[in-house]
C-alpha cells in the first residue's frame, strides 16, 4: 500500500525541528508499524538520506523503549498496545500518517522521534525501591499476601516506563507513572513500611523535574499500553496526604 | 599457552561453595571505597551485580546501550524462576534441582557450578520477595508455583507471564537505590566497543556515546560483562533487536576464551514468522505447556479448521513420543519433535511450519477464568500479534532462536581467562551445559549477580587495594581508542550500496539453515564458506548514511553485524568439531534409531574453549574435561 508519512525531523536538541513528508510506496499490511519505519529507513539510506531515529528494542511491548505520537495519539490507534505492537492493518492504502515524538517539557527531543526520558529514572532514584540489603531478606513465605492484593500490586508493577501517560496528559503530569510504583509497594507488606516517605519523595522529585499536576482527566489511563488504572493515583494521593500530615505533625514537635 | 584451571573446589558437592567462600579473600570496607568496578549490561545479572557491589561499598560504573537500565532484555522473560523451596511438599531439594539442570543440559555442564546455582536458588526467591517483586500467591497468601519443562516437581515461581519484567524491575530498583546513594554511576546509551587489557589484566573499556558519537574511555580495577547472549546471530530470534554478542566477541578478541559457542537454544514455542518483513519473533512462554497440548493432524496436509478435526484424527506427538513427560519435555527435545513433524509434511498454517498448542481441554477442565489468571497476558499478546483468539482456537507455534548456553569461559569464580575480566548471566557458559532448562536463566542471573560475583570478585581485588585505576592517558587506552575510531571510519567510508540490516538478514539465513536446530558436516562447511563470502561483501558494499558524531542507529547496527561474522564462524567451527549430538546441538550423523541425540562421552565430554589467534587464522581449541564425580551421565530419556 502507498502511504504519505509526515514525520518530525530534528537533528539535535539545539536545532529546530520540522515535519518532513515522505512517500512510501511498498508498505504492507503485514508489517508492524516499526517494520514500516524500517522499510522507510532502508529507502532513505538508498537515497543517501539520514534515516529517521527512533527508540526501539524488544519489539514485543515489554521494554518500554518505543513510543511516538501517531496521528495525535501516543502509541497510535488501538487499545493497550505499544508502538511496536501496532500493526499496519490499522491503516489503509492512501493514508497519511503523522508521526511525532512525545511532546512534553520534561522529555526534550534528542533527535527525530527520540526523546530524553531520564527524568523517569531520576524519579525512581528518589524512592522507587524498598530499602533492603542483599543478605537480610527473611524467608519468602514470612509475608502472607492475599491473592487479589498480589494481583493488584502486579498490575501496578506492570508499568513499562514508556512515558505515554505523560505524552497523553495536557499538563505533562507523571502521576500515573509515580502512582504505579507507589501503589505496587503500598499494597505489599514489604513496601508498606516506607510507603508514605516514598510517596512524598517521588512526588517532590516529579514536581522538581517540571512534570505538571494531575487534574483527573484520565487521558493517561486511556493511552497506557498496560492498562494501568487511575485507582492507583487515588492510592498515591492517599499516601501523599498522609505523609503530608505526618510531616506537619512532625514539624510542630 | 594458557592452562585452563576451572578452580573447582575439592570436597563433597554440597560443601564445595561453603568451603570455597570461606577461603576467599575479603576487602575491608575502607579499601572498597578505593576500588572501581565496571559492570557492562543492566539485565538481571548486571543490575543485581552492580547493586550488590555498590551496596558493599565499591565504586561502580554501570553501562547499558538502552536509554534506561530498566529496558534490558531480561525484561522479556515470561514464565518464571526456579527454586528448590519444596513448598509443594513434592520432594524437591537442592540436589533434585541440580540434577534436573545437569540432566537437562545433557551432561555438558560443570557439576560444581550447577549445584551452587541450585543451592542459592532459595536465597534468590527470598531476596526478590523482600524487594517487592509481586510473585503470584495461593489463596492462603503463600507463594504459588507451577511446573516447567524437563522436571517432575512444581518449583517455578512466577508473576503471570511477566516474571522477567518483575524480576528485572526488582533488580533495577536495587540498582536505582545504589545510584541514589552515590555508590553506582549510571552510563546509559553507551555501546562498549573495546576492553582495555594492560599487564595481562582487564583495566577498562572504550564506549561509543550513542547520543553524540564521542569515543569515551573508562578505567577500573575490574570489568564485569553481563551482556547477554548472541541469539540475534539468526537475525530472527526472540531477543531484543539490538541485543548482540559483540561484547563477548570483543572479550574473545582480547584473549578471553569462548566456550561451547554452538550450544544455542531454539525455543519450541514462538509465534511463527508471518511475513518476510518481520524483524523479530515473539516467544510464547514454556509455562503454556503446563496446560496446552501440542498436536498436528494425523493426515498429511490436512487443511481443515483445527476445531473440525476430531480427537482421533489428531496426533499429540509429544505425548505419544514421550509419555513420561508429555508436553513438558525439555526445549531441545520439543523443538526437534516439532521440526520433525513439519519437515514430514504434517505442519499447519499457511506455510506448513507451525503446530497447534491447544488449550481447549484445559479450559473445559478448569474454566476460562483459571486459564486467564495463569496466562491472560500471554493470550492477549498472542491475539495482538496474530489477530486470533487462543481461547477459541489453538495457538500456532514454531521454534525460534532464543538463548545461548555457550558464552565466555569462566572459572568457578566467574572470571574469564583474562584476569580481572568477569562474565555473568547468559554471557558466560557455565550452568546450562548443552541445553538450558526453562526458568533457570532468571535464576542464574540472580545467583551470579547477587550472591556469587560479590564474593569471588573480592578475592581478585584483595591484592589491588593500593593500585590506582589505569590512567586514561595510558598508551594502551590511546591504542584502543584509535582502533575503535579506525573501525568506525572504515565502516563509514565503504560507501557501498547495501545496508547493515540487509547483511544481518542474510547472515541470519545462513546461520539458521546450517547451524540451527539440525546440523551436519557438509552444511556447516558450506556455512563457513558463505559467512566468509558475505563478510567480504560487507566490507566492499556496506552503506551507512548520517554522521558518526550524532545518533546513528545504522552505524550501531553495522558495528554489531561486523562482529557477528567472526562469531558466526566460531559457532560453525565449534559445531563441526563436536562430532556428537547433545542437548541443543544436534548433528544428523549422530542420532539413535528413534531420532534422539547420540552423545559421545568418551570423546566429547569436555567444554570446548576457543582461543582467538588473529584475523583470518583458525581459532585454537582448549579442552576442559568434565569430570562427573557425583552423578552418572546417562542417555537422557523423557519417555
Amino acid at each position: 500500500m502507498k502511504l504519505t508519512l509526515k514525520i518530525w525531523r530534528q537533528n539535535s536538541p539545539k536545532e529546530k525541528g520540522a515535519f518532513k513528508t515522505y512517500i512510501l510506496d511498498d508498505a504492507s499490511q503485514d508489517m508492524t508499524f516499526l517494520e514500516m519505519l524500517d522499510a522507510l529507513n532502508e529507502k532513505l539510506i538508498a537515497e543517501n538520506e539520514d534515516p529517521v531515529a527512533f527508540d526501539h528494542d524488544c519489539r514485543e511491548g515489554i521494554c518500554g523503549s518505543c513510543g511516538m505520537i501517531i496521528n495525535g495519539r501516543p502509541h497510535g490507534p488501538g487499545k493497550e498496545i505499544t508502538t511496536c505492537q501496532l500493526n499496519m492493518k490499522a491503516f489503509k492504502d492512501g493514508d497519511t500518517i503523522v508521526i511525532e515524538p512525545w511532546r512534553a517539557k520534561p522529555f526534550p527531543v534528542i533527535k527525530d522521534l527520540i526523546v530524553d526520558r531520564s527524568a523517569f529514572d531520576k524519579i525512581m532514584e528518589a524512592g522507587g525501591f524498598i530499602n533492603t540489603d542483599v543478605g537480610s531478606a527473611p524467608e519468602a513465605n514470612t509475608y502472607p499476601i492475599k491473592t487479589h492484593k498480589a494481583e493488584e500490586a502486579f498490575e501496578a508493577a506492570s508499568c513499562i516506563g514508556c512515558g505515554a501517560c505523560v505524552a497523553a496528559c495536557k499538563n505533562s503530569s507523571a502521576m500515573l507513572f509515580v502512582a504505579a510504583k507507589v501503589s505496587q509497594y503500598a499494597l505489599l507488606p514489604q513496601g508498606k513500611v516506607e510507603s508514605l516517605q516514598r510517596a512524598w519523595n517521588m512526588i517532590m522529585k516529579m514536581d522538581e523535574l517540571g512534570f505538571g499536576s494531575c487534574t483527573n482527566t484520565g487521558a493517561c489511563e486511556a493511552e497506557c499500553p498496560k492498562g494501568i488504572s487511575l485507582a492507583h493515583i487515588a492510592r498515591l494521593n492517599n499516601e501523599f496526604i498522609k505523609s503530608g500530615f505526618n510531616k506537619l505533625f512532625a514539624d510542630k514537635h | 599457552m594458557i592452562e585452563l584451571n576451572s578452580k573447582i573446589p575439592e570436597g563433597p558437592l554440597a560443601d564445595k561453595w561453603t568451603n570455597h567462600k570461606n577461603s576467599l579473600k575479603l576487602v575491608s570496607p575502607a579499601n572498597k571505597k578505593k576500588i572501581e568496578i565496571i559492570v557492562v549490561g543492566t539485565g538481571i545479572a548486571g543490575a543485581s551485580a552492580a547493586a550488590s557491589l555498590g551496596e558493599l561499598g565499591y565504586k561502580v560504573k554501570s553501562f547499558c546501550y538502552q536509554d534506561s537500565a530498566r529496558r534490558a532484555h531480561s525484561v522479556a522473560a515470561q514464565g518464571g524462576i526456579n527454586a528448590a523451596k519444596n513448598y509443594r511438599n513434592d520432594n524437591d531439594s537442592d540436589y533434585r534441582l541440580f540434577y534436573d539442570m545437569i540432566k537437562g543440559g545433557d551432561f555438558r555442564a560443570r557439576e560444581a557450578n550447577v549445584y551452587r546455582c541450585a543451592e542459592l536458588s532459595n536465597n534468590v526467591i527470598d531476596q526478590l520477595t523482600a524487594q517487592g517483586v509481586p510473585f503470584a500467591r495461593e489463596y492462603g497468601g503463600t507463594l504459588a508455583t507451577r511446573s516447567f519443562g524437563g522436571v517432575q516437581v512444581s518449583r517455578t515461581f512466577y508473576a503471570q507471564g511477566q516474571t522477567g519484567q518483575q524480576v528485572l524491575l526488582g533488580t533495577y530498583a536495587s540498582l536505582k537505590r545504589q545510584i541514589a546513594k552515590g555508590n553506582v554511576t549510571m552510563y546509559p546509551r553507551r555501546q562498549m566497543l573495546d576492553i582495555v587489557v594492560k599487564d595481562g589484566r582487564a583495566q577498562g573499556i572504550i564506549c561509543r556515546n550513542l547520543l553524540n558519537g564521542n569515543i569515551e574511555k573508562y578505567s577500573a580495577h575490574a570489568v564485569v560483562l553481563a551482556t547477554g547472549g548472541y541469539g540475534t546471530i539468526y537475525f530472527l530470534s526472540t531477543l531484543a533487536v539490538n541485543s548482540s554478542g559483540s561484547a563477548a566477541y570483543t572479550a574473545y578478541k582480547k584473549g578471553a576464551f569462548l566456550a561451547n559457542p554452538s550450544f544455542i537454544q531454539i525455543h519450541p514455542t514462538s509465534i511463527p514468522q508471518l511475513n518476510p518483513y518481520q524483524s523479530k519473533l515473539t516467544l510464547m512462554s514454556e509455562s503454556l505447556r503446563n496446560d496446552g497440548r501440542v498436536w498436528v493432524p494425523k493426515e498429511k496436509g490436512d487443511k481443515r479448521n483445527p476445531l473440525d478435526i476430531p480427537i482421533n484424527e489428531r496426533d499429540y506427538f509429544l505425548e505419544r513420543r514421550y509419555p513420561a513427560y508429555g508436553n513438558l519435555v525439555p526445549r531441545d527435545v520439543s523443538s526437534r519433535a516439532i521440526k520433525e513433524r513439519c519437515d514430514a509434511g504434517y505442519g499447519v498454517g499457511s506455510t506448513g511450519y507451525a503446530v497447534y498448542l491447544d488449550f481447549s481441554d484445559a479450559i473445559k477442565e478448569q474454566g476460562i477464568k483459571a486459564i486467564k489468571s495463569k496466562y491472560g497476558n500471554l493470550f492477549d499478546l498472542y491475539q495482538k500479534i496474530t489477530g486470533e483468539n487462543p481461547y477459541e482456537q489453538p495457538m500456532k507455534i514454531y521454534p525460534a532462536g532464543h538463548y545461548t548456553m555457550g558464552g565466555l569461559w569462566v572459572d568457578y569464580n566467574l572470571m574469564t581467562t583474562i584476569p580481572g575480566l568477569f562474565a555473568i548471566g547468559e554471557a558466560n557458559f557455565s550452568d546450562h551445559g548443552a541445553n538450558r532448562l526453562g526458568a533457570s536463566s532468571l535464576l542464574q542471573g540472580c545467583t551470579d549477580g547477587y550472591f556469587i560475583l560479590p564474593y569471588t570478585i573480592s578475592d581478585y581485588l584483595a591484592d589491588k587495594i593500593n593500585i590506582k585505576p589505569l590512567s586514561l592517558d595510558d598508551p594502551e587506552f590511546q591504542k584502543s581508542e584509535k582502533e575503535v575510531m579506525d573501525r568506525i571510519d572504515r565502516l563509514m567510508n565503504i560507501k557501498g550500496k547495501t545496508t547493515p540490516l540487509t547483511f544481518h538478514k542474510e547472515l541470519g539465513k545462513i546461520m539458521w539453515n546450517y547451524a540451527g536446530m539440525v546440523r551436519n558436516e557438509q552444511g556447516l562447511k558450506q556455512g563457513l564458506k558463505e559467512v566468509s563470502e558475505l563478510e567480504e561483501q560487507f566490507y566492499k558494499d556496506l552503506k551507512i548514511t548520517g554522521s558518526k558524531h550524532n545518533i546513528n542507529q545504522t552505524l550501531e547496527r553495522a558495528l554489531r553485524v561486523a562482529d557477528s561474522f567472526e562469531m558466526a564462524r566460531l559457532i560453525l567451527h565449534d559445531a563441526l568439531n563436536r562430532k556428537e549430538s547433545c542437548g541443543a546441538h544436534f548433528r544428523e550423523e549422530y542420532q539413535t534409531e528413534d531420532g534422539e541425540p547420540l552423545r559421545n562421552d568418551e570423546e566429547f565430554m569436555y567444554v570446548a574453549a576457543w582461543e582467538y589467534t588473529g584475523e583470518d587464522k583458525e581459532p585454537i581449541l582448549h579442552k576442559e574435561e568434565l569430570k562427573y564425580e557425583f552423578v552418572k551421565p546417562t542417555q537422557r530419556s523423557y519417555k
